[in-house]
């Protein structure tokens, strides 16, 4: 990206345009003890040449997963990502179009949309998909705050404390100012006892952030006889083989989209995944694209339901996303379209026969024991007996294994605990591998 | 029901107001000229019966091709019946606005509000603003 600075006599022109006779007198409103004072304290500008090798020799110091084998997980992914994904992603036509939304000029996008939106109700079972959204955490307080507008119960929502720690966060940052309270379990036992009719909804993860699989029809039984919506975070990896949340009697599905076709990217952007039941679809915030025909009657596509949002209704919107992430749900459209139902069943079969090989064999090591005996998916906890965690990632990361994600930060129960995730990447050598140093 | 015989809100809902054993019952519903106003009718939301509805407040919502629209409660009370069947048959406001597209029934709590309009001078509001 080129770097465009304005030269001193730039500078004097837009100072006189604008009647200020300097830089500082233009920053004099500034109260003179919050300003600086003095120059920042970096080194003097390189030239062309000595910046790019400074900023080769930074780059040689990053290491990425390419160069190790990655058992982290806790919601991001190393999934395959097939080169169709990229050459198809990258082309113009999708890479550089901006809010494709303006059926005249975006056809193609917008049946991308449709497809994409299609292809979550197959995977999720559920009805009707939004064109997606941010991420998987913000696709989560949404589908709250919609549950919340649906029951028209404004004063508490459950969630249980196996849902990912940050999408909890997210939830609590939001519900703290609309004033409605968060109760968090610790486990679905403790559901009978919190459940009123003050309830909106109760939030679960299935695979959880442990990994388990969570039993989502006796949750959904419960939760609808307190008049109240079971709203479910997947992974949707896991859907290759596991009973869809749409036939366990869940109300609103959202996904961290990432493993589908998205690579880890430090983090993001990712891909917020969102459906629901049918009759809900006026609460659904974020964009749905609509299949039609035009005035020749040919097949076409365009936004649909818009008076739910925020352009056309105000402060009365379901939600004040305007957008989605077109570029991410494209991803994940063709990931979905060229893995199949039959890829998709390969793939998460393939996470668990690994995860539960790796878990095996770790927990057959002296050192290590599972924390529980809930069935999981591609991703499981161990402890450590010698309760040195921050040893064990040290020493597996000499071998350039990322071993997996300590779980003290979140849970103070789990300090001496790691979790550990298995995707269909990992062969058997890397996992003997990541065994043999943990135990050794 | 007889247009001339409802009272309006200028917020263009009607009401029709009876005695039953002393308590007074308003029927509620919105009148020909919003329904004109906000064309082709595609989604009602209808209050829930029990819930408790105040005069000058929204009870529910009217969506149309071009908008959603609030629906104000004329009275104050609560709900005691509301027209199910209306939402997946929104062409009954087309034909029928002040009898079967009737909306909700409330149990009025008080006398009714000051500032409803008789047929002549809703009529006026909505010549002024049509």
């Amino acid at each position: 990206m080129p770097f465009t600075y304005n030269t001193p006599a730039q500078q004097a022109e837009m100072l006189q345009a604008i009647g200020a006779g300097s830089i500082d007198e233009l920053f004099q409103s500034i109260p003179a003890e919050m300003q600086l004072g003095r120059p920042l304290n970096i080194p003097p500008a390189l030239g062309e040449l000595e910046l790019t090798s400074h900023m080769q020799e930074l780059a040689r110091q990053n290491t990425d997963i390419t160069q190790s084998a990655c058992f982290l997980g806790a919601g991001s992914y190393d999934h395959f990502v097939p080169a169709v994904i990229d050459t198809l992603a990258s082309r113009g036509e999708f890479y550089t179009s901006y809010t494709p939304y303006q059926p005249e000029v975006s056809q193609g996008n917008l049946q991308v949309m449709f497809e994409y939106q299609t292809l979550i109700c197959q995977l999720t079972g559920m009805d009707v998909s939004n064109a997606s959204l941010y991420d998987g955490g913000s696709a989560t307080v949404e589908a709250m705050l919609m549950a919340c507008s649906i029951t028209r119960r404004h004063t508490k929502v459950i969630v249980l404390e196996s849902v990912h720690p940050e999408y909890r966060q997210i939830i609590e940052t939001y519900f703290k100012t609309i004033g409605t309270q968060v109760v968090t379990i610790s486990d679905p036992s403790q559901l009978p006892e919190e459940l009123d009719e003050a309830t909106a909804a109760v939030l679960v993860q299935s695979p959880n952030f442990f990994g388990n699989v969570e039993d989502l029809s006796t949750l959904a039984e419960q939760v609808h006889d307190a008049g109240a919506l079971l709203v479910c975070s997947v992974d949707p990896i896991s859907l290759g083989i596991l009973k869809r949340p749409g036939d366990a009697g869940v109300d609103i599905v959202v996904a961290e989209g990432q493993s589908l076709g998205t690579p880890l990217l430090y983090g993001g952007p990712y891909l917020g995944i969102m459906a629901c039941r049918e009759k809900f679809v006026r609460r659904l915030p974020g964009r749905i694209a609509g299949q039609t025909v035009d005035q020749h009657g040919n097949r076409c596509w365009v936004l649909t339901l818009q008076t739910r949002e925020q352009h056309i209704r105000r402060e009365k919107a379901t939600s004040n996303i305007c957008t989605n992430q077109g570029l991410f749900a494209l991803r994940a459209a063709i990931y979905l379209s060229v893995m199949g139902p039959s890829g998709m069943r390969d793939v998460a079969n393939l996470c668990l026969q690994k995860a539960h090989y790796a878990q095996q064999q770790l927990t057959s090591l002296d050192r290590f024991e599972a924390v529980t005996d809930q069935p999981f998916f591609k991703e499981f906890v161990v402890r450590d007996k010698h309760g040195d965690v921050s040893g064990l990632l040290e020493k597996a990361e000499d071998f350039n294994i990322l071993a997996g994600v300590p779980l003290g930060k979140w849970y103070p129960q789990y300090e001496d605990c790691l979790l550990i995730a298995v995707t269909e990447k990992r062969t058997r050598d890397e996992i003997d591998q990541l065994v043999e140093v943990l135990g050794s | 029901m007889n247009a001339e015989a409802l009272l309006y809100c200028d917020t263009h809902e009607w009401v029709f107001v009876t005695d039953e054993d002393g308590q007074q019952i308003a029927t509620v519903g919105i009148s020909a000229f919003a329904v004109e106003q906000l064309t082709d009718l595609v989604y009602m939301e209808l209050p829930t019966v029990g819930a408790a509805v105040t005069g000058g407040e929204e009870f529910g919502e009217v969506e149309s091709v071009k908008a959603v629209s609030a629906l104000y409660s004329p009275v104050s009370g609560t709900v005691i019946e509301v027209n199910e069947g209306l939402p997946d048959n929104l062409d009954i406001l087309n034909s029928d606005p002040y009898s079967a597209g009737w909306i909700m029934k409330v149990k009025v709590d008080g006398a009714l509000p000051a500032n409803l309009l008789d047929y002549d001078a809703y009529q006026r509001q909505c010549g002024e603003s049509g």
